[in-house]
């Protein structure tokens, strides 16, 4: 068996395709209150660029590539905790009138 | 075996980590449940970066002599890189979120372009099509990496003036051309079979240097209330960077993440374009000042300056008070003070709102976020569309900090550059107040009609210190009611 995964040309426009229309209606529900979180959210997703970064480093054979690889990473990882900090907070800030027990969390 | 069982579950952990990062954004539909989905989508992602460390089984030949150095290396930036940001994200204030969010972001893209610079270093490249996508997720990357810093380091305050020569534009599209030209030109080399690695290594890097400058050039000269615009233009550049480096890596769950950002990106900078009533093209490529310079008829009425406590008991004895905050009020750190203001309001019985223009701030939903900071209810903060048809029936809209997003000209003078932006219908309610610092005109340039309107008064002062005298006038009132 196999479990290598092979993207073709052709599916990844499809996974592209798909997954644009996903996001376009799953941030479309976000309201406008949340926006700047939001923002912050979807940065730290993106922030998943470490995976690939990882990926390089652990194949590098030279030392170049072993330096970009390093570098991937750090900046990778910076923006994964980075965003996700951030985004946490904001999101723990907003609180309704009557707050309900479970939503007063203890912030940090 | 190792191999294939590796692969076997970084597959499956990266298919759950799509899965819960798209299901942590859709939960962020509701400010109830918002605070799960982060922690859904970041669960998610723990899980797909532990997981990586299996790709130790599956390295290739090349590799597996510098596996422990590598490995090393790879937990060493994990830890250094996250550990600093984790910090710094934990303690950077509210109102400076904009300069964080792209900080982090520019990160992002620079991922995405190191991960492309060791494709085409290594000369890994399958096809002509993979090399045409990893040097297109470069130029996004590193575009997004340089831009990004710009943008924060406006946002920071280090850089103060937007930048304006004379055929910057010409030039900014001379450099982006040539960025696509020297992708090219890689590209038709490796076509011809004539990769010669250290020529085309050179090339490598001249092109990263001029995507990087195409980056800090075509931010230098945006202005800082187009900032919201910006920051979601490249919080889209680097989800697509990803996305096309996830493709050069095989790897969907980056492909899709990546997209998913992409698109969350092109609709918020649609919609803060709309907001403004400009096209994204006109504010990433012309600069608001440079707009042509526009008469503006005669304006009726004068400036009817009035003392912070009469403004605040005239509130404290209205209906109803819609208040309008802008980036003043932001700059003034003047959020707490307002809400302690407004809480008077409240135990009074005056039904008091807040109104948020989509572009008000230096991001979308900066205000409302400073708001939920100081403590406001996140069901007292109103949106432009749900709250507009109020005012007229409203004794009070409060202006603090906010000045083109009131103007009334956006509704009727066609000749103005902000004609046809949405406003907050400010001018409709019985009275209006605006705070602000002194007689300036706002980021547009323009003189606000509003503020000369028979029922406008103004009250000058630091957004901070007005809210504070007013505050201490409606608490007076209170101790001497009591006395008497």
């Amino acid at each position: 068996m196999n479990f290598q995964i092979s993207v073709g040309g052709f599916i990844a426009v499809y996974i592209f395709m798909i997954t644009a229309f996903a996001g376009w209606i799953i941030i479309g529900r976000v309201p406008a209150i949340l926006h700047t979180p939001l923002m912050s959210g979807s940065n730290f997703v993106h922030g998943i660029v470490v995976v690939g970064g990882l990926f390089t480093l652990l194949n590098a054979a030279t030392p170049s590539d072993r330096f970009i690889g390093f570098v991937a990473v750090l900046l990778g990882a910076g923006n994964v905790a980075g965003g996700f900090a951030v985004t946490q907070r904001m999101l723990a800030m907003f609180r309704p009138s009557k707050p309900r027990a479970k939503h007063r969390k203890a912030r940090h | 075996m190792l191999v294939t069982l590796s692969q076997l579950f970084i597959g499956t952990v990266d298919l759950i980590a799509a899965f819960l990062l798209m299901f942590g954004l859709w939960r962020m539909a509701s400010p109830v449940t918002a605070p799960a989905g982060i922690l859904v989508a970041g669960v998610g992602m723990a899980a797909a970066i532990a997981a990586s460390f299996l790709y130790v089984f599956t390295v290739d030949a090349a590799a597996k002599p510098h596996l422990v150095l590598n490995s090393a290396l790879a937990l060493a930036a994990l830890i250094i890189g996250a550990g600093i940001a984790w910090w710094s994200g934990r303690r950077v204030a509210i109102t400076a979120m904009p300069q964080a969010v792209a900080l982090f972001n520019g990160m992002g893209g620079g991922a995405a372009g190191a991960i492309a610079a060791a494709e085409l270093l290594g000369n890994r490249a399958h096809g002509a099509t993979q090399l045409v996508v990893t040097l297109l997720g470069a130029l996004i990357g590193a575009v997004s990496l340089s831009g990004s810093i710009i943008a924060w380091a406006k946002l920071d305050r280090i850089l103060k003036q937007p930048l304006r020569l004379p055929g910057l534009q010409i030039f900014n599209a001379a450099v982006l051309l040539a960025a696509i030209g020297l992708g090219g030109y890689i590209v038709m080399l490796a076509g011809a079979g004539t990769v010669v690695p250290p020529a085309t290594e050179d090339l490598i890097w001249i092109f990263f240097g001029v995507a990087l400058l195409y980056g800090i050039l075509m931010t230098l000269p945006i202005g800082g209330a187009d900032m919201p615009v910006v920051i979601s233009v490249y919080n889209a550049f680097t989800g697509l960077a990803v996305g096309l480096e996830g493709f050069v890596l095989q790897n969907p769950a980056l492909m899709i993440a990546g997209m998913l950002v992409g698109a969350a990106g092109l609709l918020l900078t649609l919609l803060m374009a709309k907001s403004m009533n400009r096209s994204v093209a006109r504010i990433l490529f012309s600069s608001f000042g440079a707009t042509k310079k526009h008469r503006q008829g005669a304006i009726k009425g004068s400036l009817k300056p009035v003392q912070a406590s009469d403004a605040g008991i005239f509130m404290r004895y209205a209906k109803s008070v819609i208040i309008i905050p802008g980036y003043g009020l932001a700059a003034a750190q003047g959020q707490g003070k307002l809400y302690d203001f407004v809480k008077q309001l409240i135990a009074a019985g005056v039904h008091v709102r807040f109104a948020i223009h989509p572009v008000a701030g230096r991001m979308p939903g900066q205000m409302d976020v400073l708001l939920a900071e100081a403590g406001v209810p996140y069901d007292l903060i109103v949106q432009l569309a749900d709250v507009n048809a109020d005012f007229s029936t409203t004794d009070v809209a409060l202006v603090i900090g906010a000045n083109d997003v009131v103007n009334p000209d956006a509704r009727t003078d066609k000749g103005s550059p902000i004609y046809g932006m949405p406003i907050l219908n400010a001018d409709q309610a019985k009275k209006c107040y605006v705070i602000k610092r002194g007689e300036g005109k706002g980021y547009a340039g323009i003189v606000n009609p509003l503020f000369y309107a028979p029922d406008t008064y103004m009250v000058y002062g630091d957004a901070a210190a007005v809210c504070v005298e007013m505050s201490e006038a409606v608490r007076g009132l209170g101790a001497s009611a009591a006395a008497a």
